[in-house]
């Protein structure tokens, strides 16, 4: 057997992004980390922006600080399972969480366009507030703008979250060694085919719910089960499994080697994965978080998070490697191995 | 899921790997045609796990990739103008064309949607009858009689603002050219199991005949194509020239004859370019007269246009294995998965996509 | 090319000019056009190419090879389990 995996299929291969920006460039994937290294890192740079993780880590007067920032922009505006108001809760303080930190406080604005319903408006900022008391975090700060009908899709809304990161724990991308191990949380898929059911056009009906949900509880106890053990984590949002352990691997200058077999996917996932010829390692999630972790303390981390609710079905799924610096590779279910690439854009349903 | 997991079962597979190892003495080379079977042969490494003798080429790509660069530009001119929806499965968006593709419509502001069915189309044109729906109707014969099926329903209901881009390939001609080569080196082919549901195999059985060429009909699942190998390795090792079915839970000798039925009642054979191959006579259909109402190409006037493929792209040397992509002068300079010049750039598993991105893993590992 | 997909029928609507079904694959359900296989039946599995059903799964069919390969003593008696009809949390993409 060869030790060398095969690429990634893509059929057809996609143009270049030269001269304008499409869609391609939001979805997580080759566009986006063209559109930052090209475009935002030389513009911006310092060194904590240059860590590339999901939050800013500084410390102030001794406090370990963790700041963050993202936009939501989902059609349609509700879901099975959330809606963009408790999406942009628990993205955020999932980015925070993501570096190992407690949130303390979010901030929220809202780009609204003309014409829209007061109900709609005020379903969200209901389902906002509820997310974030839910989570224990308070929004103190906000903003408001109204765009011009046709300059907007209905509503947007970004939020900016501060929090807390214990003393001594360090979580960076650029940490994970040969040997460590790769935790996933949960099963995969589920907020990207729950967006999905409910659009024109791919309609199916489906139990599948959004897994849209805050997971600093959960770091919490990773984080009491080992302080030091782990080395980063990502939630898997765009561009899903497979982007965010690319991203690791990049930045550690380490390979990664997947087991196809132990990555959970409801029959939901995977009925309208196969209809339409997704495959779900690059399908969103909103609730699932996947970590690197010294080999030593990967029993007590999966057992800290088999006991918590948003860890039930934690596990391990791969190992990192020296073999193979910066591609994540998977045995698949009949034994092969194959390289699990970045998508260069969006995934489309496909007809070949 | 019934059906498909049974199929993707490591025990299995290992226990057709071992028959194979012990059926093969000699070395063959077998091309699967179908891009579905492409796609599950190296997303399941399938290639790694055959004997060493056993070279598997992949045929021209799928029918998006294949379709010719003039109708994408069609297709981008129509989606350009502002009263059409112009709509399309998923993977069209991508096909590049001579200067954009049908997502950089999109982007500038044309109405180009994403569709699973083209059942869904006809919904679009009911729902909106002040603007006209066109449809991008491309496909092997697996996908005709569903676009044949909407033309049929628009023209039974009708609707006027619905018209089909019409640019259907047929496999069975495309075997026949890369047969006919005197430099052909498959000697084995898997054919298309979707294809072969619709159409039966009939017309392989001919191609055999003729050629003196087995056949296998194949599924798509890894188990599927294992087996479909096995089974054209011990015709060759037999001497035997046979059409055989591996994929017999879905297809029969005949066909779908209803589907057949409304191919054939809409659609007719025709003279088809393919992408990096060139013109392959009687490899395409198109609507008949009786529906040139549904016709994107009359109703928008693009049917002159044209436009021609890089003289420099020598595809259709590489597909019929003359010569290798690196033997190209523009492979991997003017000729990128980024800027392709002919269809095996186009899919990355083209030929010389897969030469330029086994380049790129080499670099990296 | 022509990603196709195996389903289980739950129900069939006809109306004047169309036969439609509800088809389970996995976990959801979508409509299917059944135009071209007359011969299917509720509780049958339809191979599904862009939303019409193009065959009608041969059960006995689907059984040949891991019969033969049973026959060849290549599965130690064994069959495949099979997975598919509940809604179960599944291993395995």
């Amino acid at each position: 057997m060869s030790d060398r995996p095969k690429p990634e299929f893509t059929c057809p291969t996609p143009l270049p992004s030269k001269g304008t920006i499409l869609l391609g460039h939001g979805s997580g994937g080759k566009l986006t980390a063209d559109l930052i290294r090209e475009i935002f890192l030389p513009a911006f740079q310092n060194p904590i922006l240059a860590r590339l993780d999901d939050q800013a880590i500084m410390s102030v007067d001794g406090v370990r600080l963790a700041f963050t920032t993202d936009s939501f922009v989902v059609q349609p505006l509700f879901f099975p399972g959330g809606d963009i108001g408790s999406l942009a809760v628990h993205g955020t303080i999932n980015d925070l969480a993501m570096g190992g930190a407690q949130p303390l406080c979010l901030s929220a604005a809202f780009i609204i366009e003309e014409g829209l319903p007061m109900e709609t408006l005020s379903q969200v900022v209901n389902s906002l507030h509820h997310a974030a008391e839910s989570a224990g975090v308070q929004v103190v700060t906000g903003d408001t703008k109204v765009v011009e009908k046709g300059s907007g899709d209905g509503l947007f809304i970004n939020t900016s979250g501060l929090g807390v990161v214990p003393e001594g724990l360090c979580l960076s991308a650029d940490q994970a060694r040969p040997g460590d191990g790769v935790i996933l949380s949960g099963s995969i898929g589920e907020h990207g085919i729950a967006v999905m059911a409910v659009r024109e056009g791919l309609e199916f009906e489906s139990s599948v719910a959004s897994d849209s949900a805050a997971l600093h509880g959960l770091v919490a106890a990773m984080v009491a089960a080992t302080p030091t053990g782990i080395r980063c984590m990502r939630d898997p949002t765009r561009g899903g499994v497979s982007s965010a352990l690319n991203e690791i691997a990049a930045q550690s200058r380490v390979g990664m080697l997947l087991d196809e077999k132990t990555i959970l996917v409801r029959e939901e996932v995977k009925g309208a994965c196969e209809l339409l010829g997704l495959d779900p390692l690059y399908v969103a999630n909103e609730g699932k978080l996947v970590a690197i972790v010294a080999p030593e303390v990967i029993e007590d981390v999966l057992a800290a998070m088999r006991s918590h609710p948003l860890g039930e079905r934690a596990d391990l799924i791969g190992t990192v490697t020296e073999a193979h610096p910066g591609v994540v590779a998977m045995r698949t279910l009949i034994g092969t191995t194959r390289i699990v690439d970045m998508l260069a854009g969006d995934q489309l349903p496909r007809i070949c | 899921m019934k059906y498909l997991d049974e199929y993707r079962d490591e025990r299995i597979a290992r226990a057709l790997v071992a028959e194979l190892h012990r059926r093969v003495t000699r070395p063959w080379v077998l091309m699967e045609i179908c891009g579905g079977q492409t796609h599950t042969l190296m997303r399941y490494g399938i290639d790694e796990l055959v004997p060493r003798q056993i070279t598997l080429v992949h045929g021209p790509g799928c029918p998006v990739c294949v379709t010719p660069l003039e109708i994408i530009d069609k297709a981008i001119r129509i989606a350009s103008k502002p009263e059409v929806i112009f709509v399309s499965y998923g993977d069209m968006l991508r096909v590049p064309g001579s200067e954009s593709d049908l997502f950089r419509v999109k982007a500038a502001g044309g109405d180009v949607r994403v569709v699973y069915t083209p059942v869904e189309a006809l919904k679009l044109a009911r729902a909106n009858p002040q603007r006209q729906v066109v449809f991008f109707g491309i496909g092997f014969e697996t996908t005709a009689p569903a676009n044949a099926m909407a033309v049929w329903q628009a023209c039974r209901e009708g609707l006027r603002n619905f018209s089909m881009l019409v640019s259907h390939v047929l496999v069975p001609p495309a075997i026949r050219l890369l047969l006919g080569s005197p430099h052909n080196r498959v000697q084995g082919f898997i054919a298309p199991g979707h294809v072969c549901t619709v159409m039966g195999y009939r017309e392989y059985e001919a191609l055999a005949r003729e050629f003196h060429v087995p056949f296998v009909v194949g599924g798509f699942e890894p188990i599927d194509l294992l087996e479909a190998i096995s089974m054209l390795v011990a015709q060759l090792e037999e001497g035997r020239v046979e059409v055989e079915n591996q994929y017999a839970r879905s297809v029969n000798r005949e066909g779908n004859r209803p589907a057949q039925a409304i191919m054939q009642e809409v659609f007719e054979v025709c003279d088809r370019k393919w992408r990096g191959v060139g013109l392959i006579a009687q490899s395409g259909l198109r609507l008949r007269p009786e529906f040139a109402a549904y016709d994107a190409e009359k109703i928008f006037d693009v049917a002159e246009f044209s436009a021609e493929e890089p003289a420099e792209c020598i595809s259709a040397q590489v597909l019929q294995g003359l010569k290798k992509p690196v033997d190209c002068p523009a492979f991997g300079r003017r000729c990128k998965p980024e800027s392709p010049l002919g269809a095996p750039m186009v899919s990355s598993e083209g030929a010389c996509a897969a030469y330029y991105q086994y380049r790129r893993v080499a670099t990296v590992s | 090319m022509c990603l196709a997909v195996p389903g289980r029928i739950l129900t069939i609507e006809e109306t004047k000019d169309s036969r439609v079904g509800r088809v389970q694959f996995g976990g959801i359900t979508r409509p299917v056009q059944l135009d071209f296989v007359p011969e299917a039946r509720v509780g049958d599995y339809v191979v599904t190419h862009v939303g019409f059903a193009i065959s009608r799964v041969d059960a006995e069919e689907a059984e040949r090879t891991f019969r033969i390969l049973r026959g060849m003593g290549l599965l130690e008696g064994e069959g495949p389990e099979s997975r598919g009809e509940s809604n179960e949390q599944d291993r395995a993409a």
